[in-house]
């Protein structure tokens, strides 16, 4: 299975009247986006040529090292795009609890599913090591942001109703129950949704991407299937871990309500 | 006669300024003073929900910043001013108390003497979020009572009852706290209600500053 078609470049370019079209469509339709269509577009196109680059030298210069540091500028990233998309004021505190939940919980994932589950040999390999941790760690990021958005939405509705908890004698944790089951299960739920839709509704990317470079459908199906365990894996680990830190940024060392 | 807490040189923020206050235990203390005074603010002091910026709170002559708050918490129970009801039903409501507090589930018999307590005249299985402004109050003053604790901060408890539920309600929470030697800081609008049922009536002044 090696006849891959590859795109000659004037073909791609006949890619950019789609684009020209849309503008059209825009402009007539009165909707004020073509400067963002344009500029997304552009970045798009800068942003993946850039990476390809990028790319190409780390596969052909493999190393634990450079591996590492990608996985450390990708979780960076994560990080604070989580701040950037969750548009409540996020506490000090509560940014330090992100950070470690999603190191550790995509660390822990990104290292099971290497060592455990694909085993590739070596395991810094970068055709495998980048995609699947960028995989589990961009999931993760969804699952935290809104898992976030929920827990400080909660603890401002329900404030009333953890301090009614805490006059009748709970623990802080017991008080805040309700507020982390709740977060807990909006920010594992598009997960849950992608896999129930998953080869009815539509194909998932990693699956067409392999499909279409020449893959059998069959290798590709394992890998998907592996990959949206491990990223159910991945987002719940990092969620459980960074609401059960959250939660306790909410409270002072009496467990008195500090919001 | 000993003291359930005696508070010293207590100021929190510059909204209460209490140079010494002695309460006594077994007792029905009432709390009065105009809106704005710092009566709720004290409750939440001597429930530990909040700590005061300066001076010391003794609770059985330990200062409470030594106890565990959820422990003292679970003997020195608050009724909210805002009475706020979980979702579910009469009995639900019941049982998250209890489950808060750590305490086994209680039978229906025993769950229905406290809605006698407080007048609340509904079924176990009545939907808690179904209930007027008053009905809810008295849920939350049932559900309270019945965890069974060594001191009652009660926040306005009928205020949204009419004068008749009213004076029947405080009337029997009164006589429950005598029957179990249970020690009451009631805050009230009323001084006729803090005159009869008062044992000592504590006045609060707009500056979070009393006269006893
Ligand atoms: N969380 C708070 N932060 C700042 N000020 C508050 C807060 N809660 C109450 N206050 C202020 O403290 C004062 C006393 O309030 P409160 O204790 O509720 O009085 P009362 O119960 O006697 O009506 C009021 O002036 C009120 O505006
Ligand atoms: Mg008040």
């Amino acid at each position: 299975m090696s006849d891959i078609v590859d795109i000659g470049i004037l073909q791609l370019i006949t890619a950019y009247i789609f684009v020209i079209i849309l503008l059209f469509i825009v402009r007539l339709k009165g909707i004020n986006r073509e400067k963002e269509i344009v500029i997304a577009s552009i970045r798009m196109t800068l942003q993946l040529v850039l990476i390809g680059y990028v790319l190409v030298y780390i596969f052909e210069n493999p190393s634990p090292l450079l591996t590492l540091i990608i996985i450390g500028i990708m979780e960076t990233f994560a990080i604070f795009n989580i701040f950037k998309r969750v548009r409540r004021n996020i506490s000090t505190k509560l940014k330090g609890m992100i950070a470690i939940a999603m190191v550790v919980g995509t660390f822990t994932s990104i290292l099971y599913f290497l060592f455990v589950v694909v085993r590739i040999q070596p395991w810094y390999k970068p055709q495998y090591f980048i995609p699947l941790a960028g995989m589990l760690i961009g999931n993760s990021m969804t699952g935290i942001s809104l898992g976030v958005d929920r827990l400080i939405d909660g603890f401002h509705s329900r404030k009333e109703e953890v301090e009614t908890a805490l006059m009748l004698g709970a623990s802080s944790k017991k008080a805040a129950k309700r507020i982390v089951n709740n977060a807990f299960d909006s920010a594992i739920m598009p997960t849950i949704n992608s896999m129930m839709g998953m080869g009815i509704v539509f194909l998932p990317g990693m699956m067409t991407g392999q499909i279409l470079s020449g893959t059998s459908p069959l290798t590709s199906i394992k890998y998907q299937i592996a990959i949206m365990l491990g990223i159910m894996g991945s987002v719940s680990l990092t969620v459980i871990i960074f609401l059960q830190l959250g939660y306790k940024t909410f409270f002072n060392d009496r467990e008195q309500l500090d919001v | 006669m000993s003291y359930i807490f005696k508070l010293d040189k207590v100021k929190y923020k510059n909204i209460l300024n209490i140079d010494n206050l002695h309460i006594k235990e077994g007792i029905i203390t009432c709390l009065l003073g105009e809106s704005g005074s710092g009566k709720t603010t004290l409750l939440r002091l001597l429930n530990d929900l909040i700590s005061p910026t300066e001076g010391s709170i003794l609770y059985k002559n330990k200062n409470i910043v030594d106890m565990n708050p959820v422990e003292l918490r679970r003997k020195v129970l608050m009724l909210g001013q805002t009475p706020i009801t979980f979702e579910g039903t009469i009995r639900e409501n019941f049982n998250m108390a209890l489950e808060f507090s750590e305490k086994e589930k209680a039978e229906d018999d025993i769950l229905q003497k406290y809605l006698d307590i407080s007048n609340l005249n509904k079924s176990l299985d009545h939907n808690a979020k179904e209930m007027s402004g008053g009905e809810r109050q008295r849920l939350a003053l049932a559900r309270v009572l019945l965890l069974d604790g060594e001191v009652l901060l009660l926040d306005e408890p009928s205020s949204a009852l009419d004068e008749d539920t009213e004076k029947f309600v405080i009337e029997s929470v009164v006589k429950y706290a005598k029957d179990n030697n249970k020690s009451v800081i009631m805050v009230t609008h009323s001084s006729l209600i803090a005159k009869e049922y008062g044992d000592e009536i504590i006045r609060m002044n707009k500056g979070g500053t009393i006269d006893e």
